[in-house]
């Protein structure tokens, strides 16, 4: 080289660490909620000038105030997580998780509004699950046909087919009800048709969704973990040559396994049109689809480790959204930002929990004072 | 000769999580010589090399080039120090000619391109190279490829050249070639450092050895005074008994017969053509051919993985072409590839060895569970039986050692009883005695009456172990010999297409079995079936 440059040695080293027992990997997690609280805490106090532990205070208290809709939001959203987990594990990536329950709802409220009183309401209802289940299958198998066959991008073609979701229960929203957006309230107050396709409380009509989740989160456990079904799809996520070559139609395990996402979207959007809403509007789902994509990866696509992302995940949403109605700030803007910092820190800390990060001979020289080589070789030049 | 130093690592240390690839590693290398890199796979060569070519940078340890201590992070203070690495796998873009990729991202250099040409040639005639720099690299051969790597590392004016493994893709006359161009290059003034596993290249080339042993520096010995089991010895640290057994074994009937069968490769092309050949029981039958020959797309199609464009596949009489793979390994027909990246095919990398061992049989019985509890119970089986070492029988197979990753692969398959083995590169990357271990395991098959069909690279192996070997050129039968009755050179000009005995020797019908199942009249029957059902299909 005509100018010798002296380049310096780096201060790190970064590695693979394949091997980290299970007690450092939570010891690690937990230190980045305590990063993220500190964080949180700071930007408190410039944002908002309130002392942060009030805030967190509130954040728990808030969470707890309605124990029923918070044990609903979380069995919703563990559902749209065990949609997708069968598919992700697969390597498949389903981003259409709320498309599919749109569609899905959609079909059970057609059915409510146009068969209500016409048939009896037991076969009403069963008429609901099905229709429903059968338009998430669709809406879920297509782009796992083009997939299988044309070998077609599912994350865009998942996506997409939210949109087309979207439209749709846009129009009908529109054109079924008086022009407000929302196809209100299906049949109206007062009509003796009033409350046809309901379905029945247990209790209170948030526990149906709760103990659905449940039983669908056992069946997933053992589906994944124990059946031969499962361990194909694992395979095929694992890798499609190996697949291939022990046999396996690898066509059929992911149009077989977009089934079952499609039948547990189908489940929920029923569940949305008869038991807990009574209605379908293009925001139904929010951002759950992707929400749940993000419990899913925590759980690393574990049904019983994503009760607990599940949990941890609605408790944060709801105690943001709490304190922003106790300290009356004028938007979510603030919880949305501690909500945001916390996810950055939970996941950004998965870096450290893969790789191993140590000092060079360099920063262990500089540390103790002593000369670096490059140092050394500047002194020469 | 002058003895300057012109490179030196000094207590050099390297490690990937908890593994040690490299520890306290002493080197040097002087002008004027060839320094053999002696070691067995996983020994920490390539690491080593990387670290002078800047792809990984030391943990500890230092550096000088010319007596001066360097600091080389990156490739490209690699060329600042003259160093330049020829690597296994060659980085080259297809499309451009050799001169367009020699020239390639260096800095500060107009584009030029009859220069460049002209500079090539130069360095082409100066050490005897055959290039045409005007070549475009898709229309080359492997060796014609290693070559415009190494004038690209000549190009940028290196004085010191690390070649990894660069025999290993070459036939012996080719390797002939490319040694007499290294001496030229020694003789110039330039060190050469050359990587590889196999002695007697060592002993030809090398004016030292250097040798490795599980990531420590064992020692280094003038080529001239040491011998081949005492190489050996440093390599493996005991003494072995370098000898595989060809076992003589009463041989069967044909157990699989294959007739003017055609291929295509992935692109389309022809990658078989109208090859024929026969397995015995009893008999390992080597496939040797130069990468890309169509040995993958062979194994491929025997288990059912490839579409067959015509031609037969006779299992025991019965034909397989066009059956689902599951149908395939019910015959008894064991298919174990194993790619450059090793985990590719077979394995699952994220499962555990009992998963893995299950991978072909988890579809029996009538319960829609997996039985686990059988699979782990023949893992443990396999583990006392093939010594791998693993910490349990629920450890992902991706965090054993290769050898021990091959060891499940290979054990699985023939705790399947199969009749009849395909094996691609069983060995490969694999220590000295991880190795000797598979040549036991196929020649304890092979007693047992299986046939063995062995796509290997190394000759010398193939030679010492095959019974017969079929030698594949561009896709085409270049010859069937007895392993015993044929020399390297031979096989070597074989290999490149010079010889063809399928040619020279008509009469002697290769690769049809005089003792076929089935009668001239039955295989007429099939191949009109074949071209009737061709026909009725236009």
């Amino acid at each position: 080289m005509k100018t010798e440059k002296v380049k310096n040695d780096p201060l790190f080293h970064v590695s693979k660490n394949d091997n980290l027992p299970r007690w450092k990997a939570m010891l690690i997690r937990a230190g980045a909620v305590l990063v993220a609280l500190v964080i949180c805490g700071i930007m408190s106090v410039i944002l908002i000038k309130e002392n942060p532990f009030k805030i967190y205070g509130t954040m728990i208290t808030g969470a707890f105030i309605d124990i029923w809709t918070l044990l609903k939001d979380i069995a919703v959203l563990l559902m749209f997580g065990l949609a997708v987990i069968p598919a992700f594990k697969m390597k498949f990536w389903n981003m259409g998780a709320n498309g599919q329950v749109l569609i899905g709802c959609l079909c059970a409220i057609a059915c409510m509004k146009f068969l209500a009183g016409k048939v009896p309401n037991v076969v009403l209802i069963i008429l609901m699950v099905v229709t429903s289940i059968a338009a998430s299958v669709i809406w879920a198998v297509i782009p796992a046909i083009f997939k299988a066959f044309f070998g077609t991008n599912e994350t865009l073609f998942t996506l997409m087919m939210n949109y087309i979701a979207i439209g749709i229960v846009a129009y009908f929203s529109f054109s079924w009800s008086d022009g407000s957006g929302t196809i209100g309230l299906v049949n109206y107050i007062g009509s003796k048709n009033y409350m046809a396709g309901w379905f029945p409380n247990i209790g209170n009509k948030y526990v149906m969704i709760i103990l659905i989740a449940l039983l669908v989160d056992a069946f997933m456990f053992v589906y994944m973990k124990y059946t031969k079904h499962g361990f194909e799809t694992a395979l095929v996520g694992e890798s499609v040559n190996t697949a291939k070559y022990v046999g396996i139609n690898v066509k059929k395990v992911i149009i077989r396994t977009l089934i079952l996402s499609g039948v547990i979207c189908g489940i929920m959007g029923a569940m949305f049109a008869g038991s807990l809403e009574h209605t379908v509007n293009t925001s139904i789902c929010g951002s759950k689809g992707f929400t749940a994509i993000l419990v899913a990866w925590l759980a690393n696509f574990d049904p019983l480790m994503m009760l607990f992302t599940t949990f941890f995940v609605v408790f944060l949403q709801t105690g943001a959204e709490n304190v922003s109605t106790v300290f009356q700030l004028k938007s979510t803007d603030y919880s949305n930002i501690v909500v945001g910092i916390i996810f950055f820190c939970i996941i950004g800390c998965e870096f450290f929990i893969r790789y191993k990060i140590m000092p060079s001979q360099r920063l262990k020289d500089i540390l103790s004072g002593k000369k670096t080589r490059s140092a050394e070789k500047k002194e020469e030049a | 000769m002058s003895k300057e130093i012109a490179l030196e690592l000094k207590n050099i240390t390297k490690s990937f999580g908890r593994v040690v690839a490299n520890r306290n590693v002493n080197l040097t290398v002087y002008k004027n010589e060839i320094l053999s890199l002696l070691g067995e796979n996983g020994s920490g060569k390539t690491t080593l090399m990387n670290m002078i070519s800047g792809i990984y940078f030391p943990d500890e340890g230092e550096i000088f080039v010319d007596g001066k201590p360097a600091v080389i992070s990156s490739p490209k203070d690699a060329f600042g120090y003259g160093i330049g690495m020829i690597h296994q796998h060659f980085k080259l873009v297809d499309t451009f000619t050799a001169a367009q990729n020699i020239i390639l991202g260096i800095k500060n250099e107009k584009y030029n391109i009859k220069l460049v040409n002209s500079r090539v040639r130069e360095i082409a005639e100066k050490y005897g190279f055959d290039i045409d720099p005007k070549k475009k690299i898709h229309e080359m051969s492997v060796s014609e490829k290693q070559t415009v790597e190494i004038i690209k590392v000549l190009y940028r004016g290196a004085n010191i050249l690390i070649l990894d493994e660069p025999t290993a893709v070459l036939t012996p006359q080719e390797i002939e070639k490319l040694f007499a161009i290294l001496r030229k290059m020694r003789d110039d003034g330039k060190s050469i450092i050359i990587i590889t596993h196999k002695l007697n290249e060592v002993m030809e080339i090398s004016d030292r050895v250097s040798i490795l042993r599980k990531g420590e520096y064992i020692g280094t010995v003038n080529t001239c005074e040491t011998t081949e089991k005492q190489l050996t010895e440093m390599m493996v640290g005991k003494q072995i008994e370098l000898k595989i057994d060809r076992v003589k074994v009463e041989s069967t009937k044909p157990l699989l017969e294959i007739r003017d069968l055609v291929i295509r490769s992935d692109d389309g092309s022809k990658a078989i053509k109208n090859v024929s050949f026969y397995i015995r029981g009893g008999e390992i039958l080597g496939v040797a051919g130069i990468t890309g020959c169509g040995q993958k797309e062979l194994c491929e199609a025997i288990a059912g993985l490839r579409k067959v464009e015509s031609g037969f596949i006779m299992h025991k009489g019965e034909s397989i072409v066009g059956m689902p793979p599951k149908l395939i390994i019910e015959k008894g027909i064991s298919m174990s590839f194993i790619p450059e990246d090793r985990l590719g095919m077979g394995l699952a990398p994220s499962f555990s060895i009992t998963d893995n061992m299950m991978l072909k049989t988890y579809g029996e019985g009538k319960t829609p569970f997996v039985n686990r509890q059988a699979a782990r119970e023949k893992a443990q089986a396999l583990i006392e039986k093939l010594e791998i070492a693993t910490p349990s029988t629920e450890t992902p197979v991706r965090r054993l050692s290769g050898g021990n990753v091959q060891k499940v692969l290979v054990g699985r398959e023939i705790d399947a009883n199969p009749n009849v083995i395909v094996t691609a590169y069983p060995v490969r990357g694999l220590d000295i005695n991880s190795a000797y271990a598979i040549y036991d395991i196929l020649n304890e098959q092979k007693s047992k009456g299986v046939g063995i069909l062995f796509v290997g690279e190394d000759l010398d192996v193939m030679l010492a172990l095959c019974d017969k070997i079929l030698v594949l050129c561009h896709g085409e039968v270049m010859g069937i010999v007895h392993a015993a009755k044929v020399t390297k050179d031979q096989l070597g000009l074989m290999m490149t297409g010079a010889v063809n005995l399928t040619e020279l020797q008509k009469e002697k019908n290769f690769g049809i079995a005089k003792d076929s199942n089935l009668t001239e009249t039955e295989w007429l029957n099939a191949a009109n079936e074949q071209n009737g059902g061709a026909e009725n299909e236009n």
